[in-house]
């Protein structure tokens, strides 16, 4: 176990949560922006597009940070009672969502590139071309954005409805270690109190 | 890591029925604003859709005005517009680059020149920095609707009757009767004769836009491109020639460039911005923001604008759209057609075949 597991134990890091919950916001805006505005004829059309992207950026930027987070403050691990395929099911979701969060923006990315549009953030601030302008590979990457997308929704959906299994089924630390960790959980390490990330612990603190 | 304390697993129902209302009223949501729902709702691929019932589907070509010609060239200001847009295409003396493309308006990309008496031209400017300016205009005065769901009305009113191959008259008679605002544009069409060339039309943007200056403030503008060439005599068509314009178009660029004066008209307080039925009145103050310069023409299947999708909405900092409803209408109608098309270039799967023009009559 690393040691800086010990620092929060079964519960994620504070500012792993507040980065987890702030992106769940900005996901399902984007997946639900991006839906619509395909779709709609109307004034929405024009706003949503104009939001999609600057939030896309925003997305990429805050799942970057967030795995360097992650990487710092591993989180907790998964109880030792479930069955190994629900556990290499959970670890294997978690990956399809940092692949996702990352690639959908790339993707977007290129795929404006290659159509051959300006990639405008708002006001005359743009993002360079990733790829040169080509019709085809627009279109083969204009799909790919799509599907990646439904991937993504159905993956959020699948991690919400398997963090409700947590809450209400199983009634395990899952949920409240993304949420509001249980104080029992918390109040025997006497790290807890003061929270120096940087400074690893001099020796494995007592398990719970 | 066991916790003692944890309650045993419960299996009561209705903990399983809240899982399940909170995964399906999610998909619902998604699934409503995709528009998956509402099938009857107007959207993007329904108005695309009809757009093909009427004219056919050519695998690889624009869904509406699908035949044309790209051209090149560029545009040359003269700083009159500088003062009411910031746009660095309007600076005194610039000079941005333009790839264009001269079409018909319609889905059938091999409808005769003089089928229809409407030419388009359409622009994409490249700014420094990444930015465009993309514009598609229209050799007519006023357009026939002003709202998406007027023009969708038009287009299934208008739709050819599988028993004559053309509109059904009565159908056609009944949507423009109960359009008033069409009037304007039967008026003029009336009177419309399909043009011998595509370098002597004016072509109108019809949709208003605003011009940002160096205040912030807006100015409410239209703008349109006028012909320095007027001689309709050029070559004139030739009987029984179902594509004269292109031909035109080459021997006169093998004189030398065409040229058209940019000219953007202000609008007064009162006049509609919302309203592309309505033409401004003809006393407005008008600027001649420069000269369009084209240079050379290509065929469309392998010439420059082939890739280009001339969304309207695509504008740089200094012009910004108005409430025009066609305006995002178009964007998004335009978007799809464009991904359908270049679809069927790439050979996507689920998409129609491509087939090269040759092929085809």
């Amino acid at each position: 176990m690393n040691a800086k597991h010990a620092t929060y134990p079964g519960a994620f890091h504070p500012l792993a949560r507040l980065l987890h919950w702030l992106m769940a916001l900005l996901i399902l805006t984007m997946l639900f922006v991006g839906v619509g505005m395909v779709s709609t004829v109307s004034e929405k059309h024009q706003w949503l597009l104009a939001l999609h992207k600057p939030l896309g950026v925003t997305i990429f930027v805050l799942a970057l940070i967030r795995l360097a987070v992650r990487w710092r403050h591993p989180p907790p691990p998964l109880p030792a009672d479930m069955p190994l395929l629900m556990q290499w099911v959970a670890h294997a979701s978690h990956w399809v969502l940092y692949a996702l969060m990352l690639s959908l923006p790339l993707v977007g990315w290129a795929m404006l590139s290659a159509g051959g549009y300006p990639i405008s953030l708002g006001g005359s601030w743009h993002l360079p071309p990733l790829l040169s302008f080509d019709g085809e590979t627009y279109a083969w990457l204009r799909v790919t954005h799509r599907w990646l997308a439904y991937l993504l929704f159905v993956t959020v959906l699948g991690h919400m409805g398997a963090a409700l299994y947590h809450g209400l089924i199983r009634r395990d630390d899952v949920l409240p270690s993304m949420t509001f960790p249980r104080r029992e959980t918390v109040v025997v390490e006497p790290v807890i109190v003061t929270p120096t990330a940087s400074e690893p612990p001099s020796s494995e603190p007592p398990r719970v | 890591m066991t916790d003692p304390s944890r309650q045993p697993p419960s299996n009561q129902p209705w903990r399983w029925a809240l899982i399940g209302l909170a995964v399906v009223v999610l998909a619902g949501a998604f699934a409503y604003v995709a528009g998956w729902l509402t099938p009857q709702r107007l959207s993007s691929r329904r108005l695309v859709d009809t757009l093909q019932e009427g004219g056919g589907v050519h695998p690889g070509f624009r869904r509406n005005h699908a035949k044309g010609v790209c051209v090149v060239g560029y545009f040359e200001s003269n700083g009159e517009a500088a003062s009411y847009s910031t746009a660095s295409v309007f600076a005194a003396g610039s000079r941005t680059p333009v790839v264009g493309r001269f079409a018909l308006p319609g889905g059938n990309p091999y409808a005769p020149d003089s089928s229809v008496p409407i030419r388009s031209f359409a622009l994409r400017f490249a700014l420094p920095h990444g930015e465009q300016w993309r514009t598609g205009m229209n050799s007519m005065p006023v357009f026939p609707v002003a709202t998406p769901q007027a023009f969708y009305d038009q287009l299934v009113a208008t739709l050819p009757d599988p028993a004559t191959g053309k509109p059904d008259p009565k159908k056609a008679g009944a949507f423009f009767a109960s359009h008033p605002e069409t009037g304007a544009f039967l008026a003029w069409v009336k009177t419309a004769k399909p043009s011998a060339s595509y370098v002597t039309e004016t072509y109108e943007a019809l949709n208003a836009f605003y011009f940002v200056d160096g205040t912030g403030k807006r100015h409410a503008v239209r703008w349109k491109v006028t012909p320095v060439a007027t001689d309709d005599a050029g070559t004139g068509p030739q009987a029984g020639d179902p594509d004269y314009l292109a031909k035109d178009l080459q021997q006169r660029l093998a004189q030398g460039p065409l040229r058209w004066h940019l000219r953007v008209t202000l609008a007064e307080p009162g006049d509609p911005t919302n309203d592309a039925t309505k033409q401004w009145p003809a006393d407005r103050h008008t600027i001649d923001a420069g000269t369009l310069v084209i240079e050379s023409e290509q065929p469309q299947d392998s010439g420059p604008c082939r890739d280009v999708n001339y969304d309207p909405t695509i504008v740089p900092e200094g012009i910004a759209i108005s409430d025009d409803p066609l305006l995002p209408a178009r964007s998004a109608a335009y978007a799809v057609s464009y991904l359908r098309r270049t679809s069927e270039e790439a050979h996507l799967p689920g998409a129609a075949r491509a087939t090269t023009p040759s092929e085809h009559p």
